[in-house]
């Protein structure tokens, strides 16, 4: 590139002049920005919020979990406790009355998942807890699903 | 009423009025053009730009001015302080001055000087001066630095501002800017001089320290070049510079290119404001397009291309004048 050739100046003049028919063109493009709390995106299905029980698939007024309680022993964070069940009657399994996980603890790993043997397990789509104390991030997964009743 | 202006003189309510009215419009010009200059980068990376302050986000720049205003001024211990306090106020002047021979319709001038367009030459090269103080004053390598750069750069593009200006000077065989204006009645100097019009627009971009010229500021090299040590309304007073100046570089390239206040149908100051924003949001679309220029590569443009190109126009633009 000199400045004494014609024919470079004309030519670094018409890129000039397409990089401003780039810009132009961005520039009549709608803007791809999310303007977040007035409105939300689609939180796509692979994302790994903390975990939830799913409900069963018989009687969807209780979860899938029976208590047995592979997920607190596999759990490498210890963020799963309290993991309680009771034996209603005519039933063949327990049903859990409480299921307590520590989310300041959980690194959303997802073995508890995995291992779970009557798939009781998934991750929510709650992208955004919030909390001020240790204690807002403790969540009773079983009253969770009670408040919230789906089969999947 | 009528006493009144008997007793002080027609003249001065005139400048008074003026002055005015020049304020009030470098005031919303400038919160105009920051808002503008945001919408358009926001725009030209897609995104929207600012909108939660007033419809469009278009009170950002009064929300903005509140800010600097409750801002402290502060003043580094090291800087010269009267030339630190002189630069920001002395910024101000050539901008003002500049409006007052811009005839923005064909009645609505301040005053119309058979020196017009030297009045503006003059004081805008003012600027550049308030921007050495400035560096100098502030004590501080990157302000010095900035300052520096400035003024070669001034000096390299006021050249081909002048000649190509002088080309169209010679056509209108005026330098009243409504002179200028009137001999582009039928046809725009831009069509007889496009040659003129580019390194004007060019040579103004530079002077109005604008990216792809912005080295006087060079954010990510300089801090902020010759504003690092401002704080607070001071550095408002360059940031109103700034923006007033792109505003009146544009309102020449409108009066000596585009045919100024002429139009049809619309009244003469929608014209003039019309081809004037559209000058702005060219130079708003450099910005977002370009990327800064070295230095050497900024200093041989001007010397070895702009300088000898519009010397050549001017050259050319006499002999056909004659013949």
């Amino acid at each position: 590139m000199s400045l004494t050739s014609p024919g470079d100046i004309v030519k670094g003049a018409l890129s000039l002049l397409r990089g401003m028919g780039v810009t132009l063109g961005a520039f009549f493009r709608p803007a791809v920005t999310c303007q977040y709390p007035r409105e939300v995106i689609q939180i796509t299905p692979r994302f790994r919020g903390h975990t939830k029980l799913l409900g069963d698939n018989e009687d969807p007024n209780k979860t899938r979990c029976t208590a047995c309680g592979v997920c607190v022993k596999e759990c490498p964070s210890n963020a799963i406790r309290g993991v309680e069940g009771m034996k209603k009657e005519g039933e063949k399994r327990k049903t859990a009355t409480g299921y307590i996980l520590d989310f300041s603890l959980c690194s959303q790993c997802g073995i508890c998942v995995e291992v779970c043997p009557f798939d009781a397990l998934a991750f929510s789509a709650d992208y955004n807890p919030v909390g001020v104390t240790r204690a807002e991030c403790i969540y009773d997964l079983v009253k969770e699903y009670e408040k919230r009743k789906d089969v999947r | 009423m009528n006493e009144l202006i008997q007793l002080i003189g027609r003249e001065t309510v005139r400048i008074i009025l003026g002055l005015m009215g020049v304020i009030a419009l470098v005031v919303i010009n400038t919160m105009m053009l920051t808002w503008a200059e945001r919408k358009v980068s926001g725009r030209m990376q897609v995104r929207i730009g600012p909108k939660e302050v007033g419809p469009f986000g278009l009170l950002q720049a009064v929300a903005d001015t509140f800010k600097l205003m409750g801002k402290e001024i502060l003043t580094p211990a090291s800087v010269e302080k009267p030339l630190y306090f002189l630069a920001p106020i002395l910024i101000f002047v050539p901008v003002l001055v500049s409006f007052i021979v811009i005839p923005f319709d064909s009645s609505l001038q301040v005053r119309d000087m058979n020196v017009g367009i030297m009045v503006i030459l003059a004081f805008s090269s003012l600027s550049v001066l308030s921007i050495l103080l400035a560096g100098w004053g502030s004590n501080n390598k990157y302000s010095l630095i900035g300052a520096v750069r400035s003024v070669a750069q001034n000096i390299a593009y006021e050249i081909p501002l002048l000649l190509s200006l002088l080309a169209i000077v010679f056509m209108a065989n005026s330098l009243s800017l409504r002179d200028i204006v009137e001999a582009q009645k039928s046809i725009w100097n831009v069509v007889w001089q496009p040659f003129a019009f580019l390194i004007f627009f060019i040579a103004s971009v530079a002077e109005t320290n604008r990216t792809p010229f912005d080295l006087p500021e060079a954010e990510s090299e300089l801090v902020g070049g010759f504003h690092t040590e401002y704080s607070g309304m001071m550095f408002a007073f360059f940031f109103i510079a700034e923006y007033t100046n792109i505003f009146i570089v544009s309102a020449i390239a409108t009066t000596f290119f585009l045919g100024g206040y002429g139009g049809p149908v619309l009244p003469g100051i929608v014209w003039f404001f019309v081809k004037t924003y559209f000058l702005v949001f060219v130079i708003l679309w450099f910005r977002w397009t370009f990327p800064r220029v070295r230095f050497d590569q900024l200093l041989n443009f001007s010397w070895k291309l702009l300088i000898p190109v519009s010397f050549l126009n001017l050259l050319f633009t006499g002999g056909l004048l004659k013949i």
